[in-house]
């Protein structure tokens, strides 16, 4: 299957369309950090960053940083009209407590019951890295997890159990990839949208566990590019 | 002498003149908190000065474990810690990846939320606290389970330190604390987790001057203030 799929950029555009006007929203490392590129004009998101801020705004210009003002990430930002700052046990308060209203991560794995994997590789070097990705996902309200479909060496990534280590037990509400946007119920996956290009057999090839769908799926919604 | 009744005739004078004199007392095999996250917020000068005197076996509690030689890359550097509670180490952190690699630092991954709570649990008198956090996933093996108002639930404990290293923007001298934008992250979870809690700042201003309302940090978590511009990032 060499069709193209969806680029990184592409799958950020498509998760950009699940934020609602007014929503306050946490982005992951990975796909999730280009997602606030995508979102339309006309609305307004009080993003939140872990290390203290809701109501980040843009990358700050150069010449313009300042250096207390980071996110997690360390890249200078800015703020935007309502913001505020606060200490780390309330920026996850936010979190684990169900504050926000959508978290979105990047993954390694995502189960059939919504299992999510997303912060060691088994037998990777180093030490590996949880941050906040357990707090945000067992106390998300909606979690959207964006990721390649598969690994770059064809494994699937949306299996019946995880193999990698876990961060969190049935938290994934959605998954968007570069194939497909997947629903988590409690009848299973439900493939909800397919790439343009991909028919719904094609993207439950690259899928271990089986997808539900009726009727014709409707493409991803992406602008011509 | 009762220590704590020493520390209590000391408040008075909690400005130290240097960095080093600020640290001069800390021993080898102490453990110590440091805040700072994103680059922001880190007692870079604190822990200039740790590297100067030269301590080692030291135990740390921080976010992250340094970027290069800066923030605490440069007391891993000089093979100063032994003993690691972090919530992402992260791939900047080059001394500290090379010798958890090769077996000579042994460390505990946490979740970011729960160093935040387990800190504020120390510092509230809490010992311990069940969290869904993490059931299921490594960080529970070995700890009591429980299912709390329908959710499983793991027992976390307190996190103290003999000291926490911290840096505010303004202190006044009683060492009451104000902090800067995203830099204030960890810093006041930490100073009152320490039992010895030591600030740097930009500057010292005269008690009765910071507005009251705007004081995140009560001077009675604070132990010592130390004035030390430079080396602000790293």
């Amino acid at each position: 299957m060499s069709k193209p799929r969806l680029r990184r950029e592409q799958i950020a555009e498509r998760a950009a369309l699940e934020l609602p006007d007014g929503a306050y929203v946490n982005l992951g490392w990975g796909i999730p950090n280009l997602i606030a590129a995508y979102v339309p004009n006309d609305i307004t998101i009080y993003f939140h960053s872990e290390n203290g801020i809701l109501g980040m705004g843009p990358r700050a210009k150069a010449g313009e940083e300042d250096f207390d003002l980071v996110d997690a990430m360390k890249v200078p930002v800015t703020l935007i009209p309502g913001a505020a700052f606060f200490t780390q046990d309330v920026a996850h308060m936010m979190t684990r407590g169900g504050h926000l209203d959508i978290c979105i991560l990047g993954g390694l794995q995502v189960s059939e019951k919504g299992d999510l994997a997303n912060w060691r590789v088994p037998g990777m070097k180093g030490a590996g890295g949880i941050g906040g990705a357990m707090d945000i996902a067992v106390g998300a309200r909606r979690l959207i997890v964006t990721m390649e479909h598969t690994a770059k060496d064809g494994i699937r990534k949306i299996v019946k159990e995880c193999t990698y280590p876990l961060t969190a037990l049935e938290c994934v509400d959605t998954i968007i990839t570069d194939l497909a946007v997947i629903d988590v119920t409690p009848t299973g996956l439900k493939l909800r949208e397919v790439a343009p290009g991909f028919s719904p057999e094609e993207v439950q090839a690259q899928t271990e566990p089986k997808l539900h769908y009726e009727g014709a799926v409707p493409a991803m919604p992406i602008a011509a590019r | 002498m009762n220590a704590d009744f020493d520390r209590k005739m000391n408040q008075k004078n909690k400005v130290y003149e240097s960095v080093d004199a600020a640290v001069a007392d800390v021993p080898s095999g102490a453990t110590i908190m440091f805040g700072g996250f994103g680059g922001a917020g880190f007692p870079n000068n604190l822990i200039q000065g740790l590297a100067r005197s030269g301590v080692n076996s030291l135990g740390v509690i921080s976010n992250n474990c340094g970027t290069g030689d800066g923030e605490l890359g440069i007391l891993f550097k000089n093979h100063q810690i032994t003993r690691v509670v972090a919530a992402f180490p992260g791939p900047g952190a080059t001394h500290f990846q090379e010798q958890f690699s090769a077996g000579k630092i042994e460390l505990e991954l946490i979740p970011q939320g729960i160093l935040c709570e387990r800190l504020r649990a120390e510092g509230a008198g809490i010992p311990a606290f069940f969290s869904p956090v993490g059931v299921g996933t490594d960080v529970a093996k070995g700890k009591e389970e429980r299912v709390i108002r329908g959710q499983r639930c793991i027992l976390e404990q307190a996190l103290g330190a003999d000291y926490a290293f911290i840096k505010a923007y303004r202190a006044d001298r009683m060492g009451n604390l104000v902090y800067r934008k995203a830099a204030r992250n960890f810093n006041p979870l930490m100073a009152v987790a320490g039992k010895i809690t030591i600030v740097e700042v930009d500057e010292v201003v005269e008690t009765g001057t910071l507005d009251p309302e705007s004081i995140v940090t009560p001077s009675i978590f604070v132990d010592r203030i130390v004035v030390a511009r430079g080396l602000r990032y790293v």
